[in-house]
């Protein structure tokens, strides 16, 4: 069972670095970004997103577009459950995986052995979950020995397989992604894109926000534009192979 | 509006709750924490330890002989006073970036905002633990004397873990809405520790002694160090501890519950 239902949630980002006095009575709307206003307790907020309303169910592959500071990203932590929606309400059922940021939790001087392990846990899974998918990560990122030397003395490479292969070894109802998710050079990249699609395939639900329409046309079955925050189209894509590259 | 706020207590409690019982997760970090300060070093923690030791070792006999003690006597207190103290003020002073230091995981996955303050609280226990090693040495060679009150120090360590949590919670909040308060925390733990009993006694003040029963740090000093030194049990200042114990949580519960879900955006 996997569903997200969202009823007129909003979000304002308190920002206390400015003086409200200087924004009294005025309501700006900048170019890009959420809304600028001033609260009841003459505040400064950025309204991120203003009251979004959907309802998303088992088999939507939903792409987010829109500019930078339309409100992707935040909507993307408001679905992780780390920030809780001013008002309006939120509900999720199902296991959620956040790849929004695949270093979370990782550390450079620990052992890739030990990042494994931070990573995982970090994704929410137990230590006795992790175990068996040592050895699987082990081999997708081709550490070999490597596993157990320090994160720092990886090359760039080898560490962004070891976080793509942690990050995608775990299953989960719901999976959030920032960007499509692409890892090493071209011949890995291929082997990266068959494993992300299969984590993918076993979810049920996909949120993912990109720049690239031409992507989530492809890729997704549902498309969701936010500008400033609102919502400006909601619509059903022409299913190819949703939710697997073509 | 009594339904949101019985919810959001609700919440703040599930949030505590939760936050022990990812007891996969916080014990992991805390660990990480100490052991990232040690990274190649040959005896790593033991440095704790070790430092802990010539600190013992250098002011001992200076400031026993400056305050006119017997070292057999002042050695094992300054040993026993300085690690509670340390502990104490370290989980004071952590606790200010419990929430502002985490903001990395706030922002980004759902995790109970408890876990963030266990870890440094378990951080501070471990290194108590590494620091008691050298009270231990100087137990060895100038014994406490054996009374029943000793079973009480495992009890003792576990109330200033315990009251590390609210104020962890409590501070972690503050500190993340209004900066100044880390700074302000800071220059108190200092003014702190030279009203309260750990270098000195509290017998030197002669008639004003009542004075430091006032100060609780005095009293959260005492459930873990009076066994070792009076070999009473200091049951009336087990009795402030827990009242405190139960104010710092109601408190706590009370802001938590308002504020819990505001963190995210403060951090």
């Amino acid at each position: 069972m996997a569903r997200i239902t969202a009823d007129k949630i909003v979000v304002d980002f308190p920002i206390y670095e400015a003086s409200a006095r200087s924004f009294k009575s005025a309501v700006l709307q900048t170019a890009t970004g959420g809304l600028l206003s001033v609260n009841s307790a003459h505040r400064v907020v950025v309204r991120a997103i203003n009251g979004l309303t959907f309802d998303l169910k088992e088999g939507d592959r939903v792409g987010l577009v829109g500019h930078n500071g339309s409100g992707k990203s935040t909507l993307l932590r408001v679905l992780a459950g780390a920030y809780e929606p001013v008002s309006g309400s939120l509900q999720i059922t199902g296991r959620i995986a956040s790849m929004l940021d695949l270093w979370l939790g990782m550390n450079s001087d620990a052992t890739g052995y030990e990042n494994i392990f931070l990573r995982a846990t970090i994704m929410g899974l137990r230590p006795k979950e992790i175990a068996p998918l040592v050895d699987d990560i082990c081999e997708f990122a081709e550490l070999g020995d490597y596993i157990y030397m320090p994160l720092r003395t990886y090359s760039s490479g080898m560490q962004m397989r070891l976080a793509f292969a942690v990050s995608t070894s775990v299953s989960a109802d719901i999976i959030l992604m920032d960007e499509w998710l692409s890892a090493g050079d071209a011949s890995f990249n291929e082997k990266a894109q068959t494993r992300l699609q299969r984590m993918l395939g076993n979810a049920k639900i996909l949120v993912v926000a990109s720049h690239n329409e031409q992507m989530i046309r492809t890729t997704c079955n549902k498309l969701m534009r936010l500008l400033h925050g609102n919502m400006v189209e909601f619509v059903s894509l022409p299913t190819r192979e949703a939710g697997h590259l073509s | 509006m009594a339904s949101r706020e019985r919810r959001n207590l609700t919440l703040a409690v599930k949030d505590v709750w939760d936050g022990v019982r990812r007891i996969y997760i916080w014990p992991m970090l805390g660990w990480q924490d100490i052991k990232q300060r040690y990274r190649r070093s040959v005896i790593g923690p033991f440095w704790l330890t070790l430092s802990y030791g010539a600190m013992v070792a250098g002011m001992g006999p200076l400031y026993g002989r400056l305050l006119q003690q017997d070292i057999g006597s002042y050695l094992p207190y300054l040993a026993t006073s300085f690690v509670i103290w340390i502990l104490m003020s370290s989980i004071i002073i952590d606790a200010c970036s419990a929430f502002i230091g985490a903001e990395g995981y706030i922002k980004q996955v759902k995790l109970p905002l408890t876990v963030h303050v266990l870890r440094l609280v378990w951080k501070n226990v471990l290194i108590f633990f590494h620091n008691f090693v050298i009270v231990l040495l100087v137990m060895f060679i100038y014994p406490p004397p054996l009374t029943w009150a000793l079973l009480l120090i495992p009890a003792g360590v576990l109330m200033l873990a315990l009251n590390g949590i609210w104020l962890g919670l409590l501070f972690g909040m503050l500190c993340a809405r209004f900066r100044d308060v880390p700074q302000v925390v800071s220059s108190f733990v200092q003014i702190v520790f030279f009203l309260t009993p750990v270098m000195w006694r509290s017998e030197m003040l002669g008639r004003k002694q009542w004075l430091v029963e006032l100060n609780p740090f005095y009293h959260f000093l005492e459930i873990v160090r009076a066994p070792l030194i009076s070999g009473g049990g200091a049951m009336r200042s087990w009795l402030m501890v827990t009242l405190i114990t139960i104010a710092g949580f109601l408190v706590t519960l009370l802001v938590f519950s308002r504020y819990r879900a505001r963190v995210a955006y403060w951090v």
